[in-house]
């Protein structure tokens, strides 16, 4: 079964690493993926607070474009932890509410287009822990991240409040993955805490604060280096890390990667090729120690 | 096939009243034009309209036109028949005539109370009107039967519910069988150290009727067992019961414990059940030390001896008067009741379930049922507050309501919460002079002397924090909040959020059914609540009786309770059984099936699908055979009955076929 993806509007500007990453390592695990074509923005966070119809009605199009691909069974992968929201916000809601399904429908109409509800809104986390399984992704590693330890970091969007696949409080999809890595997880309270979103380039004090409080808090667990699964995470707590030095006394760098990217490194794939080029903050160098790397989630 | 040549009683005469129920049926109903309706049906003698027909007026004029002649017969179009039913039937059988020569339109419930559009409600009462006024003119002048009741009365669950009842029973000179399922009764009120809102020492108050139900001579007390199987009927149950083996024999065992003493296993190393796994036992063990029996327990599961086969038996040599027996077996007894009381009670809420709270995953974080036996003197710590590295807490946080008012997890109330929140905080306050700190939605603390129990806890200065709890973490952001929880909500009284370090942190845990409840009420045949609480036969006029005749609630098997609703309660089951068992007899209900000897082909469908084994096999005649005793009126059998057979009274083919055409016919 091929995966219908929709990167979303990150992926192809300040997510290009996300982008170019999972792409090598669906290849790598063998798992066929086309990408939706003439898909648009989702819709997003900033359209859903101006005009929430139109929000529904941009998801949409995308949902009804999906699902004439597939026969009435299109499972759609969908990296960004935004348009992942915003996608199944627009499927609830059209599910739940028939005046908005109605507005919506009128919409797609005018583009010839419709939308019976049929498609399944999927993550990469969730499509490679349930269809693929841990034992693929194990066979496939070929250079294990013995010796590193990563702060796996969902963000707030990602499994709150539809994702069906993981704990809405406590995920621990991206721990699994990490931990068949070969990689040492920490533990911490803070994964689905909110990193700032929208708010660095708005009101910027509140936004890096809370970029700040995350790296601080995975700092001091040990960790040494962040995982994400979305873009805009990624994009808040690499590039500003320079201001919350100074702000906040941030001590030293923390690198934040893609999780897809790390699967991709411990597959033995090139950094290029997994867009490692595009980090400000480096990723440790590898440690020649290879011993450690056992899981150590508590509770 | 005419009504009225149908009719046993040559012409058949109708009276129809239509009640107004006040303004519950008569503000959406328009009870004149049904009542004239009602008039134009054949074999309507007399219709009429009243105010309220259940009333002494209303029953007053069914049973004046009755007595006149002017009718045979009764269709009341009022509300639900399941209240009333017996009114109406009482009045008639009051002044001669036949009880069930009556049929019920109910057309509040299911009109009224449904519907806001005047003229089709008014249509479909008539609709209603008659289709009952067809049926009734089929119905037979049936009679109820009589059969003796067994005096004798199996409580299940020996909690303080199970306890209470038990002993009222035993006092008013019934035989009770009181059977719990622990080695121990005593419930959860054994485990208690005080109870709210007087702080009067649990144990001080509950093992003296503990004892009393030991010795009393009308009392038989199996603990360890559990009622494996339930039939017959009201007055007349039979129950087996199974006896789990103890491995010591509970007539020879004096509670010496030299045995426990004795055990190759020189310390505990087992979790302690009766101390929610916060101490260890022994594989031979007694729950506490006022148990009751006193009777040691060996727990195979952990037996040396059942394991390998290889021990020395240390507990049988040391035992004087040969109690311990390897070879005991799984007892069935079987005993004959004529009621039975449910007391199973509850178990709390698992904390574990809500992520965010931290329990399981940070080793101070308890549960309010755990710190019961904390605060407890015969406790795992003799009653001192301690924190698994040995120290006393200086700040403990009690969240309230976990697992209760929460969509996603129990939406009701567990009402025990608040009250035992402001206990712990006082009994913590005080051992330990800690700050402590609630996380509330609302105060609910009503009941005598618990507002007054809440206004003391505030001017002993613990804090009350209005908001519900975000998370419990080990987050720290400041130099304070190191090596601490730190529990986050939003307060809002003050409008912000706030984050209180502490060394401990109380989750307040709600009552849920216990987990066989569904079991349970399947074995007993009786209905539940969608949240598993055992149903009640009505919530305000009917709180310990349930659907099955015979069978009664105590405690908090049927919800949330604290410790006087569940005596009150249980005081209320028992009077309601005994006053069914001084009866002397029950009258049971006439809609049984019948089998029409000419049409039963001997097929035998029927006999393995009766529920309640009714339906036996005449061999000489080759024909099933309904014993009217044991026959509940579920008609399986009759729908099941290739033939046409079986038949069942007031649920003849031919009553409810007119009553279907009387709606048919009309719409």
């Amino acid at each position: 079964m091929t995966y219908v993806y929709f990167p979303g509007c990150s992926l192809t500007s300040t997510g290009r690493g996300y982008h170019e990453s999972l792409q090598e390592v669906c290849r790598a695990l063998e798992v066929p993926i086309q990408e939706l074509e003439d898909w648009n923005c989702c819709g997003a966070t900033s359209y859903m607070a101006v005009d929430e119809s139109k929000a529904f009605a941009l998801s949409a199009r995308n949902l009804a474009l999906a699902e004439r691909l597939g026969n009435g069974s299109t499972q759609m992968m969908v990296p960004c932890a935004a348009c992942y929201l915003g996608l199944n916000k627009a499927q609830h809601y059209l599910q739940e509410f028939p005046a908005i399904r109605g507005k919506v429908d009128k919409a797609l109409a005018a583009a010839g287009l419709a939308y019976s509800g049929r498609v399944q809104i999927r993550h990469p986390l969730d499509i490679f822990i349930k269809d693929i399984g841990r034992d693929k992704i194990a066979a496939r590693v070929a250079k294990p991240l013995a010796g590193l330890k990563v702060a796996c970091y969902y963000g707030c969007q990602l499994v709150r409040p539809y994702a069906e696949f993981d704990d809405q409080h406590n995920p621990t999809t991206m721990e699994t993955i990490m931990t068949v890595l070969g990689a040492e997880v920490i533990d911490w309270p803070l994964k689905t805490r909110c990193c700032g979103g929208s708010l660095t380039g708005t009101i910027e004090d509140v936004g890096l604060r809370l970029s700040y409080i995350i790296l601080t808090e995975a700092q001091k667990r040990g960790a040494d280096l962040v995982a994400t699964a979305c873009p805009l995470c990624q994009f808040n707590l690499e590039c500003y890390q320079g201001k919350m030095n100074g702000r906040f006394g941030l001590n030293g760098k923390v690198p934040v990667a893609y999780f897809t990217q790390l699967m991709g490194l411990a597959f033995g794939l090139s950094n290029k090729s997994l867009g490692l080029n595009r980090l400000f903050v480096p990723l440790p160098e590898r440690r020649a120690v290879a011993a450690g790397g056992g899981a150590h989630v508590r509770g | 096939m005419s009504a009225v040549n149908a009719s046993p009683n040559g012409t058949p005469k109708v009276g129809v009243y239509v009640c107004h129920c006040g303004i519950n049926i008569a503000g959406v109903i328009d009870v004149t034009k049904v009542v004239e309706f009602a008039k134009t049906l054949p074999n309507v003698t007399v219709a009429q309209e009243y105010k309220f027909m259940c009333s002494d007026p209303g029953q007053e004029l069914i049973q004046k036109d009755l007595k006149d002649g002017k009718i045979d017969r009764v269709v009341v179009a009022s509300c639900s028949p399941l209240m009333h039913e017996p009114t109406f039937r009482r009045a008639m059988a009051a002044c001669g005539g036949n009880p069930f020569l009556f049929q019920m339109a109910n057309i509040r419930e299911h009109v009224s109370w449904v519907n806001k559009e005047k003229g089709s409600a008014t249509e479909k009462a008539k609709a209603l009107v008659a289709a009952a006024v067809r049926r009734v003119v089929f119905h037979k002048p049936l009679q109820k039967t009589q059969v003796p009741v067994n005096s004798d009365v199996l409580i299940v669950g020996g909690g303080i519910s199970g306890i209470h009842a038990a002993l009222t029973m035993a006092d008013a000179g019934r035989k009770v069988y009181l059977v719990e399922r622990e080695p121990t009764i005593g419930g959860h009120m054994a485990k208690f150290d005080k109870t709210f809102p007087t702080l009067d020492c649990s144990a001080c108050i509950l093992t003296p009727k503990m004892s009393q139900v030991r010795a009393h001579p009308n009392i038989t007390l199996w603990t360890y067992s559990e009622v494996a199987e339930i039939e017959g009927y009201v007055g007349n149950f039979k129950a087996r019961v199974r006896r789990k083996p103890k491995y010591v024999d509970e007539g020879l065992c004096v509670g010496c414990l030299e045995c426990i003493e004795a055990c190759i296993f020189k310390k505990g190393k087992f979790k302690d059940e009766f101390n929610v796994g916060l101490s260890l036992r022994k594989p031979i063990y007694v729950p506490f030390p006022q148990a009751t029996p006193l009777v040691a327990v060996i727990d195979p599961e952990t037996c040396a001896f059942f394991r390998t086969g290889k021990c020395k038996q240390t507990c049988a040599e040391v035992c004087e008067r040969k109690a311990i027996d390897f070879n005991q077996k799984e007892e069935i007894k079987e005993i004959n009741v004529g009621a039975i009381i449910l007391a199973t009670g509850f178990k709390t809420f698992d904390a574990s379930r809500i992520a965010r709270y931290g329990y399981g995953k940070y080793p101070t974080v308890y549960t309010s049922l755990e710190v019961e036996r904390l605060v407890n003197a015969a406790g795992p710590t003799g009653g001192e507050v301690l924190l698994p590295n040995g120290q006393k807490p200086k700040a403990v946080g009690i969240v309230h309501c976990v697992g209760s008012r929460d969509e996603k997890t129990n939406r009701y109330c567990s009402r025990v919460c608040c009250m035992y929140s402001l206990k712990l905080a006082h009994l913590i306050h005080e051992r330990t002079g800690a700050e402590v700190y609630n996380f509330y939605i609302d105060m609910r603390t009503p009941g005598k002397g618990y507002e007054e129990f809440y206004d003391r806890l505030m001017k002993e200065n613990v804090h009350f924090i209005r908001g519900r709890v975000a998370e419990v973490s080990d987050w720290a952001m400041t130099p304070e909040e190191e090596g601490k929880l730190v529990i986050r909500a939003e307060d809002t009284l003050v409008g912000a959020v706030r984050r209180i370090p502490v060394d401990m942190v109380v989750l307040s845990v709600g009552l849920e059914p216990q987990p066989d409840a569904d079991e349970v009420r399947r074995r007993f045949n009786i209905s539940c609540s969608t949240e598993g609480w055992f149903l009640e036969r009505h919530p305000k006029l009917a709180p310990v009786s349930t659907f099955t005749d015979g069978i009664f609630l105590a405690g908090a098997c049927q919800g949330p309770k604290d410790i006087p609703d569940c005596v009150a309660q249980a005081g209320a089951a028992a009077a309601e059984a005994l006053a069914m068992i001084d009866r002397g007899h029950v009258e049971l209900e006439p809609n049984t099936a019948f089998v029409t000897e000419e049409f039963c082909s001997g097929c035998k469908t029927c006999v393995p699908l009766c529920p309640y084994s009714a339906i036996s096999f005449d061999t000489s005649k080759n024909k099933a055979v309904v014993n009217g005793a044991l026959c509940k009126g579920c008609g399986t059998c009759v729908a099941a009955c290739p033939s046409g057979a079986l038949q069942q009274n007031l649920f003849t083919d031919e009553e409810i076929f007119n009553e279907i055409e009387g709606v048919v016919k009309y719409v």
